[in-house]
């Protein structure tokens, strides 16, 4: 590693920003090594490599705030950052709000929570390729229906953040991650289907084999095969763990504090409320051993944690990072998120909902007519009023089997009834990704035909 | 402000013709049928108004050269962010290794080949202008959208502009260039009737010179545009369910097509044979009221180019002409492999991408239907006027997008506005269904970002009002 690349380059930045009328400073360094490989029909398609750096300085000059990013880490580039920035701040407005938070805030002790995988670092270009393309082979092998491929690979990365500010923080960590997926194409009566599979992890050893991404990848795509319509009607909808993780990602965004304190959410003054059925749990955890979304502390410097956001159907907690904190006049709960350039906003760790009791099949079991969703398309969820309205695909469930299934059809609602009419919960979790969930059953929305 | 792109890379990195020449050789020296050099040079500003206070400015400077590789069907991409003659070596070393033969390239010869197109040259792009001024901008912005209506609490109001020299040198011997601005101003408000939250949303821009927003669209405009749309949200019932007569607005609800046809006329998709549309040139995918096209050569417009991303001129592509499937939307790698002709619509998000078929401007031509005429014919239906994003699975051809101004037709008349809908079809079947074409063609404002394979790009939508028949609504109301 250069040594313009480690969190003394960090710290000394931010003291030179103070040095140069900055009332106070914070820097970020990223860097990160990507290596990625699409196969398609046996053969390689494309093959990418490449290291990433870059640098974010943000400056706090009495209250107003300004910031600046390159990836030139020369001496002339940065100092010519550093003035821009020490100009720019002088333009903006003054915000009680804004700033750093308090010495006695940051993380001090930094948790080890298997983030990194030497192995990765390890692995050779045919051995990733080949795991690529076992994937692929394996979901051709399950039917001749199975004709065609969009695209699938293999993906890792490598990587370390660094963060210092100009009160003495200074911190560094680094992680891995790797995935693996296969889009099959199946072909039927003229009409075709696609649909994925894929796993993601930090580790390589955690990650699903690839014989088994490629079986469910193509009986995902081949249960999607003659769709058959249905007409408008009001059921009971059961959401894959994929569907219902879209839904955590809805209620992150509804109380982050970024929506609450613009009083933009449809959750804005109900803490100690009821807002969904007793059967639901949210837990946002920043320390889950090797998570995806875990990490030591956040991107202010304050150290990560365990935050229950709902218990039993209430709201206890909303996701805070400092800024949002001070408008609220609550304490920030470590979940400061930025890119190289920007202020700090607000981003979960790894938020799921609880598991529960059922199996998935279970579930279905329970359901007289109604339909399961595997897919979702389109953005009509509005945060600030709870409306929702998107196009789906899914299998239709009769007397509790799967009969049938269904392309294009809308499922409509409204955030709040859906939350409260969550009646069962599956015991499926799995943390593929940092927004998880568990099947669950909503006992009803409109399901447009 | 240098405005020749050749130049800003040759005289800021002292670069020169046989080094880029040896570059190429070093990409091609396992073989190859083809390699590329993409210089990339962005300035990328942004500054907000939120609670009527400047809450923050920010700066973004970020430079590289991506080095690609292709062998038949297949691609080597490698990047480095510093432009120096090692650190490309290197990124042309690791994308020659997706060829594998024994003998490279040899007398490779690069001429500066000139422009045909000039879309975009301005004399005070936003990037230059300084902040102050662009802070006053957005607080008119900000005084409009809470003068429009006393339930406006709370206004958002921003602007991101960005300032991006481009170079491409390839082994076909080409050495092009081009200097690219683009500004966005946005406003967002919320209205707030006790407790009745609705938001609206509006901006615009392009390829502009700081003047359009004092000339053609102004900070007050886009203001009370979404200031107008936020107020009428508030009285909205809920949306029918079903299938039924859509009616849609003329301009940004051309995003229909963007999803409908558009992503699945991408010849990337068509050459894997994964789109719903792939092996239909010459068939009937829409009525013969439709002709569509994708134009990167509009002057001015967010989604043109002078260029495409692989130094090939811009074009106005016929996708669709009186129903009947013309064309694709091409690269170089797709178009070479299918024998078919480059549109100039190879682009990516960066140096840090490979570049792929992307549209620029997508709008189906004028018809000869006034709108009254087609609101009046509509028994039961829609009448959608504003959107928020769309998506499409191209290979079922399904495609969803969700409005977000939209009323109730009834016995020809607008009656009251609707809670948010998504409106679904199917792309090679819901164009068929089109039944009156207005002839009051608009283009978007300026606010598109089209995303594709984990890539973003600026693009351009536009449509005349229409009328579909048939179309699913995905609403609340029983």
């Amino acid at each position: 590693m250069t040594k313009e690349l480690s969190k003394d380059f960090a710290a000394e930045l931010a003291q030179q920003a103070v040095r140069r009328g900055a009332s106070a400073a914070e820097v970020i360094v990223r860097q990160h090594t990507d290596f990625s490989v699409s196969v398609r029909l046996g053969e390689v398609e494309k093959l990418q490599q490449s290291t990433d750096r870059g640098f974010g300085l943000r400056v706090l000059l009495d209250g107003k705030q300004a910031s600046v990013s390159g990836s030139d880490f020369t001496p002339q580039a940065v100092n010519a950052l550093l003035a821009e920035a020490i100009e720019l701040v002088k333009t903006t407005s003054p915000d009680d709000s804004a700033g750093l938070p308090q010495p006695n805030e940051f993380a001090t002790t930094f948790a080890a929570l298997d983030l990194y995988d030497q192995e990765i670092e390890g692995l050779s270009t045919d051995e990733k390729i080949a795991l690529a393309l076992r994937a692929e082979a394996s979901a051709r092998e399950v039917s001749p229906l199975i004709v065609n491929f969009e695209g699938g690979g293999f993906d890792c990365s490598c990587g370390s953040m660094m963060l210092a500010n100009s009160l003495g923080f200074a911190g560094e960590y680094q992680g891995t991650s790797c995935s693996l997926a296969t889009v099959p194409v199946a072909v039927d009566g003229g009409r075709m289907q696609r649909d994925y599979w894929y796993d993601v992890r930090r580790k390589i050893h955690d990650l699903d084999s690839p014989e088994a991404i490629g079986r469910i990848a193509a009986e995902r795509t081949l249960r999607k095969l003659n769709p058959r319509p249905v007409t408008t009607q009001s059921v009971p909808v059961v959401l894959e763990p994929g569907i219902a993780a879209t839904l955590v990602g809805n209620l992150f965004q509804a109380i982050s504090g970024e929506s609450i304190f613009r009083k933009a959410s449809f959750l804005v003054g109900q803490l100690g409320e009821k807002i969904a059925s007793e059967k639901l749990t949210m837990i946002d955890d920043g320390r889950r051993l090797k998570g995806l979304g875990s990490r030591p502390f956040d991107a202010e410097g304050l150290p990560t944690r365990q935050t229950v956001v709902i218990r039993d159907g209430v709201l206890e907690s909303y996701l805070l990072d400092t800024y949002t904190a001070r408008k609220l006049g609550m304490k920030s709960t470590g979940n400061a998120s930025r890119g190289l350039v920007g202020a700090p906003g607000v981003d979960a760790g790894n938020i799921y909902f609880q598991a529960g009791e059922y199996t998935p099949d279970e579930i279905i079991k329970s359901v007289s007519q109604g339909l399961l969703v595997t897919e979702l398309l389109g953005f009509g969820v509005n945060i600030v009023t709870g409306d929702y309205s998107r196009s789906a695909s899914g299998i239709w469930i009769e007397n509790g089997e799967l009969a049938y299934p269904v392309q294009g059809v809308t499922i409509a609602g409204n955030l709040k009834e859906m939350l409260n009419a969550i009646e069962m919960i599956g015991n499926d979790l799995d943390f593929r990704g940092s927004t998880v969930s568990p099947t669950i059953l909503v006992g009803r929305m409109v399901v447009g035909g | 402000m240098q405005t020749d792109a050749i130049r800003f890379f040759f005289e800021r990195y002292a670069l020169t013709f046989r080094e880029l020449e040896q570059l190429l050789a070093v990409a091609l020296a396992r073989g190859g049928d083809y390699a590329d050099l993409y210089f990339e040079y962005r300035t990328t500003n942004s500054v907000g108004v939120e609670e009527q206070i400047v809450k923050s400015a920010t700066k973004a400077i970020s430079q590289g050269v991506g080095v690609r590789v292709i062998t038949g069907e297949k691609t080597g991409y490698a990047y480095t962010d510093e432009i120096e003659f090692q650190a490309i070596k290197r990124a042309a070393e690791t994308a020659s290794h997706i060829a594998n033969s024994a003998t490279g390239a040899t007398n490779l010869e690069v001429n500066a080949t000139p422009n045909s197109h000039n879309l975009y040259a301005v004399a005070t792009p936003m990037s230059e202008v300084e902040l102050a001024r662009k802070i006053a901008l957005i607080h008119r912005s900000d005084q409009a959208a809470r003068r429009y209506d006393k339930r406006i609490r709370e206004v958002q109001a921003s602007i991101a502009d960005e300032f991006k020299y481009v170079m491409i040198v390839s082994s076909d011997g080409r050495l092009t260039g081009d200097v690219q601005p683009l500004a966005r101003l946005s406003v967002s408000c919320i209205a707030d009737d006790d407790g009745n939250l609705q938001v609206g949303r509006a901006g615009g821009g392009g390829r502009i010179d700081v003047n359009f927003f004092d000339e053609e669209l102004t900070p007050e405009y886009f203001a009370e545009e979404a200031a107008r749309q936020a107020i009428i949200q508030l009285d909205a019932i809920d949306a029918p369910a079903g299938a039924m007569e859509v009616v849609l607005g003329p301009g940004w609800p051309g995003i229909l097509l963007h999803e409908a046809v558009g992503h699945g006329l991408e010849a990337d998709f068509n050459r894997r044979q994964t789109s719903a549309f792939s092996g239909m040139i010459g068939e009937r995918v829409a009525s013969e009221l439709c002709t569509v096209v994708d134009d990167g050569t509009i002057p001015n417009r967010r989604g043109s180019l002078n260029i495409d991303d692989e130094g090939e001129p811009t074009s106005k592509t016929v996708l669709i002409e009186n129903g009947i499937l013309r064309g694709y939307i091409n690269d170089r790698l797709n178009s070479g492999l299918m024998q078919t002709p480059r549109t100039g619509n190879g682009r990516r998000q960066s140096y840090k991408h490979m570049p792929m078929p992307r549209m620029t401007n997508t709008f189906m031509l004028a018809g000869n239907d006034s709108k009254e005429d087609i609101l009046r014919s509509v028994k039961y239906g829609l009448y959608a006027v504003q959107f928020g994003g769309g998506q499409v699975d191209i290979t079922s051809g399904e495609f969803a997008f969700s409005a977000s101004e939209a009323y109730l037709i009834e016995d020809g008349k607008i009656t009251a506005p609707v809670k948010g809908a998504t409106l679904r079809g199917s792309g090679p079947e819901s164009l068929k269904n089109v039944v009156a074409v207005g002839h009051d063609l608009e283009l978007d404002q300026g606010v598109g970002i089209c995303g594709k394979d984990g890539q973003s790009v600026p693009v351009g939508v536009g449509l005349p009002t229409i009328k579909i028949n048939n179309m699913t609504v995905g609403g609340t109301k029983k």
